[in-house]
């Protein structure tokens, strides 16, 4: 089946297998393989993107579903001359990220988390991103990032 | 809080550079990782390539029949089926475990397919190869096996029992016993035992943890069929031992195997291996000529990567009546799961050791560990491999031992702190501890979680109808890293080195490139290697590039793990660094007409003491030497220096952890309040990577304590496979850190260094542990098995209670 989705600006019309999950249409057919697999339960959030706006784990939506919507991936956050999206620059700035495998996800989340509560405390941060997991920063950098990012 | 002293040895060697180590730099990896840009195995793409998926065991210990892969090979899209009786004779060896601890070790052949019996969940008894990743996915279900169940071994002391042998060609579940033995000292500690005031026995459970690096594994074989050449690229944290044992496991010729990590997303141990699938791709890409490729799916890799921890721990600890330990006695049982995977025997031995903790241990020492087969998945090292648990049983005994004697657990770990002017301190093992300042980091720690007041709150809160109740947690450690001297290696019948190499090259345009054979994953070498190369040329890390992770750019390497990356390859670059300065200073002080005794070299600059107009920069030097038109008589051209650097000891970073823990006795919840972390890894290159280093080690090791658990079920079923079973914390189930600093530099490196990577996990989890059982104490609750989840929480609170009642009535 056909679908048209508009990825980071740009509108694409692909013939995908209905069973397609939209990370797999991300990463094989739109070829963007920023965004990450890294459960099977939609536990783990590394797969996190923009859909119509708003933060979904592109494991949890068929490629048809996203059909005529609109979505950003890590690949689409920092400016087309290479100045990272505040949050990104956060994450470095702030050591947000070690080996860097939920680091797309975890911007993507947190980007999400701020559009909709501009000045979180830290426990809202804590909450805002339970369904994104990291195994190496313990996580503390991580908020450090995001109320970092907030107060930018 | 900041406590910086005893920095004479890091002054000097900081004096000695340009005073960039030590400051936060942030990170060159970062860009790619936060932007998409970075490429991990799962992102390649290749063309033509078969993907490979493996059908496994759906039980725990069965004979396997018959296997059919004819249903596969029928289907659309499916190349290629194979059992593992097809490709038994492929192997030129069985997978490689290279430790073998004793003598007389059993260890059973273990191929990357099984073929008469699947000995855990998840064992691969076939495979198949097909046009897309899904379609071979598919495919599995068409293959028909026929097993013959067996009974499950899955308790440590039943599988000791026999009754089921899992390898029948062994003749036993038990692999091997290793005794640490003091020979001089033989029967004291059963003397300490019978005559010291006080005697804790305890019994301790270190349950299975999966390692859960949020990349689970994957691998790309690409051959070259004309050229016989084949490059592995691989999520593994030891390219280097890798390539040697595939070479072997497989016959191939070693110069013709290139391995390749790309990015690689967190190891922990996980990924220092040689696994099933990596010789399977190997094998299939070479004999038949096209790329093939896998990508683990999270089930899988809960149930075929590696497990780790899994030991029963029996620990004995006399005091005298003063609370001075009089002697130490521990018998483990350690679970190596159905097979041997590389370092499996090994692990327990790196943690034997350290039972001693950070105080003086008398020689009336006895420990001893039996390894012994189960039908689950195979052990490895995880994140402090065998030193987390050590120090668990000896912190955790330490705790029992205070509330034996009624008094505080900090004062009684003080009185049997090794003192900070004993150092290098001769253990009772015979392994010298570099360096420690236990006084101080116990100090910082107290001071910053105000432990006087928290004791006093403590006091007020706990009352016997309070449904809140406080606890605090002490856990002060060493931790022997940096892996490691080769000789200590051969005396522990590890078969490989524990040496670093390190090239360092000044190219004509006069910026550097490093080669290392560390093997990051997360660490950040990249940014920390360029640092200490920046700092001895006085340069710009900027200007410094790091190769590494590619046996093809860095033929030499023993990889990452163990916490050795900075005390063993940093150490390695700073030396190399040191040598092509030396042979810059000879070029520099013929260029200049000069004696090379009189020239210094600051800031990127050779100038002649005595002769302010006269000064050379590295990048006419490094020109120089490029062009070779005019260098001294006898000096090869070109500025390039290969060092590899065996270390004469361990390291031993050490520290103290307290946190607060408030426990509600209604649902058995914990919450952990507050955390304190002092963690002394000696002089730090870079301090940032170090708080992470420290933030991640620290959340695992109180997940461990909290929230994590390998569970089966009595038939060898691992129930939490998945990421919705398995409870990695989430940022809301965890705390914040306070990290206090203290600096004890090592004597044994010219940084001045130590390891940090596990140091955080290896505190954290009898922290937790001892503040759970501290807030639960004074309603008789003993002790608390790991993880420590409400309901355990809640059960505990209910038998104290009844036991109460009981006694009273």
């Amino acid at each position: 089946m056909d679908v048209t989705i508009t990825v980071n600006g740009q509108q694409h019309t692909h013939d995908v297998e209905p069973r397609t999950l939209l990370v797999h249409y991300i990463r094989e057919h739109a070829g963007l393989t920023g965004t990450n697999i890294g459960c099977d339960t939609s536990s783990c959030g590394a797969c996190s993107i923009h859909l119509n706006g708003e933060a979904a784990k592109s494991c949890t939506v068929l490629a048809a579903q996203a059909d005529g919507m609109e979505i950003t991936t890590i690949e689409g956050m920092a400016a087309t001359d290479g100045t990272l999206h505040p949050m990104q620059q956060a994450f470095m700035e702030n050591h947000g990220l070690q080996c860097g495998y939920c680091t797309p996800g975890m911007v993507m989340a947190a980007t999400s988390l701020l559009d909709e509560n501009p000045s979180p405390t830290e426990d809202e941060v804590r909450i805002g991103l339970e369904g994104n997991l990291c195994r190496c920063t313990g996580y503390h950098n991580i908020v450090k990032s995001v109320l970092a990012a907030a107060d930018a | 809080m900041t406590v910086i002293d005893n920095m004479e040895t890091s002054d000097e060697s900081i004096a000695a550079g340009n005073g960039l180590l030590g400051q936060r730099m942030l990170r060159k990896e970062d860009p790619a990782l936060l932007t998409g840009e970075a490429v991990f195995t799962n992102d390649m793409k290749v063309p033509g390539a078969l993907h490979l998926a493996v059908l496994r065991s759906p039980y725990a210990h069965a004979k396997i029949s018959s296997v059919n892969v004819s249903g596969a090979l029928e289907m659309e899209g499916v190349m290629h089926a194979f059992s593992g009786a097809d490709l038994a004779d492929q192997w030129a060896a069985p997978m490689p475990c290279a430790w073998p601890v004793t003598e007389d070790m059993k260890n059973p052949p273990h191929y990357p397919l099984a073929v008469d019996k699947a000995a855990y969940v998840g064992d691969g008894v076939a495979c198949v190869l097909a046009t897309s990743e899904a379609v071979a996915r598919d495919a599995l279900e068409a293959i028909d096996v026929e097993y013959e169940p067996l009974p499950a071994v899955i308790d440590l002391e039943d599988s000791l029992a026999d009754a089921v042998v899992i390898h029948n060609e062994l003749g036993t579940n038990s692999s091997y016993t290793w005794p640490l033995v003091i020979e001089e000292n033989e029967g004291d500690c059963q003397s300490a035992i019978d005559n010291s005031a006080y005697v804790v026995k305890e019994r301790y459970v270190q349950q299975r943890l999966i390692p859960m690096a949020m990349e689970p594994r994957a691998v790309v074989a690409m051959p070259q069929p004309f050229g016989g050449d084949i490059t592995l690229f691989t999520a593994t944290q030891v390219p280097h031992v890798l390539k040697v044992m595939s070479a072997l496991t497989l016959g191939i010729p070693e110069q013709q195997l290139r391995v390749v990590c790309p990015a690689v997303g967190g190891g922990f141990g996980s990924k220092l291996d040689v696994y099933a699938e990596e010789l399977l791709c190997l094998h299939l890409a070479r004999s038949l000529g096209k790329p093939i490729r896998w990508n683990e799916e999270r089930g899988e890799n809960a149930q075929a990567t590696i497990h780790g921890r899994a030991q029963i721990q029996d620990i004995e600890l006399a005091a005298d009546e003063n609370g001075k330990i009089t002697g130490l006695r521990v018998r483990l049982l350690a679970d190596m799961g159905a097979y041997l995977q590389l370092i499996t025997p090994g692990i327990p031995l790196l943690g034997a050791f350290l039972y001693g903790g950070v105080y003086e241990i008398p020689k009336a020492f006895d420990f001893s560990c039996t390894g012994v087969f189960t039908t689950m998945t195979p052990t490895d090292a995880y994140r402090g491999a065998g030193r987390p648990e050590a120090t668990y049983a000896i912190e955790h005994a330490m705790d029992a031992l205070a509330r034996e004697m009624d008094i505080d657990p900090l004062e009684l770990r003080r009185r049997n702190f090794i003192p900070r002017d004993a150092f290098p301190y001769e253990a009772y093992t015979g392994l010298v501890y570099d360096s420690g300042d236990h006084d101080k980091a116990a100090k910082v720690a107290e001071d910053l979680v105000d432990y006087a007041g928290v004791r006093a709150r403590q006091a007020t809160q706990n009352t016997p109808d309070a449904t809140k109740r406080l606890g605090i947690g002490i856990s002060t450690y060493f931790e022997m890293c940096g892996l490691a001297p080769s000789r200590v290696l051969a005396s522990l019948n590890y078969a490989a080195g524990g040496w670093e190499s390190a090239t360092v090259r000044v190219l004509p345009t006069s910026k550097i490139q490093v080669v290392t054979g560390t093997a990051p994953h997360g660490q950040g070498h990249e940014t920390a290697w360029s640092m200490i190369a920046a700092d001895k040329f006085g340069v710009d890390p900027a200007d410094v590039d790091v190769l590494h992770s590619d046996t093809a750019i860095a033929p030499l390497g023993m990889d990452t793990y163990g916490s050795r990356s900075l005390p063993v390859g940093g150490v390695a670059i700073s030396m190399a660094c040191d040598q092509v300065i030396d042979k810059a200073r000879k070029i520099a002080a013929h260029q200049m007409e000069a004696n090379e005794d009189d020239l210094e070299f600051a800031g990127g600059v050779f100038t002649v003491t005595g002769s302010p107009d006269k000064e050379m920069p590295l990048a006419a030097v490094a020109f120089e030497a490029f062009t070779a038109h005019d260098l001294p008589d006898g000096l090869e051209p070109n500025l390039e220096m290969q060092v590899t650097y065996d270390p004469p000891n361990f390291s031993w970073p050490f520290g103290t952890h307290m946190c607060v823990v408030e426990i509600d006795t209604e649902t058995g919840e914990t919450e952990v309040l507050q955390y304190v972390a002092v963690d002394d890894c000696g002089n730090k290159v870079n301090p940032l990577i170090v708080d992470g280093q420290v933030h991640g080690g620290v959340i695992q090791g109180l997940a461990q304590a909290l929230y994590e658990e390998a569970a089966y079920d009595s038939d060898g079923n691992l129930q939490s496979s998945s990421l919705a079973e398995y409870l990695v914390p989430a940022a809301s189930d965890v705390p914040s850190i306070t990290l206090g600093e203290s600096i004890t530099p090592s004597p044994t490196n010219p940084l001045g260094v130590k390891g940090v990577g596990e140091a955080g996990t290896i505190g954290a989890a009898p922290c937790v542990m001892n503040a759970v059982v501290d807030a639960l104490s004074g309603l008789g609750v003993r002790d608390i098995q790991m993880p420590a989840s409400p309901v355990r929480v809640w059960n505990a609170i209910q038998e104290a209670r009844n036991n109460t009642q009981e006694n009273q009535q």
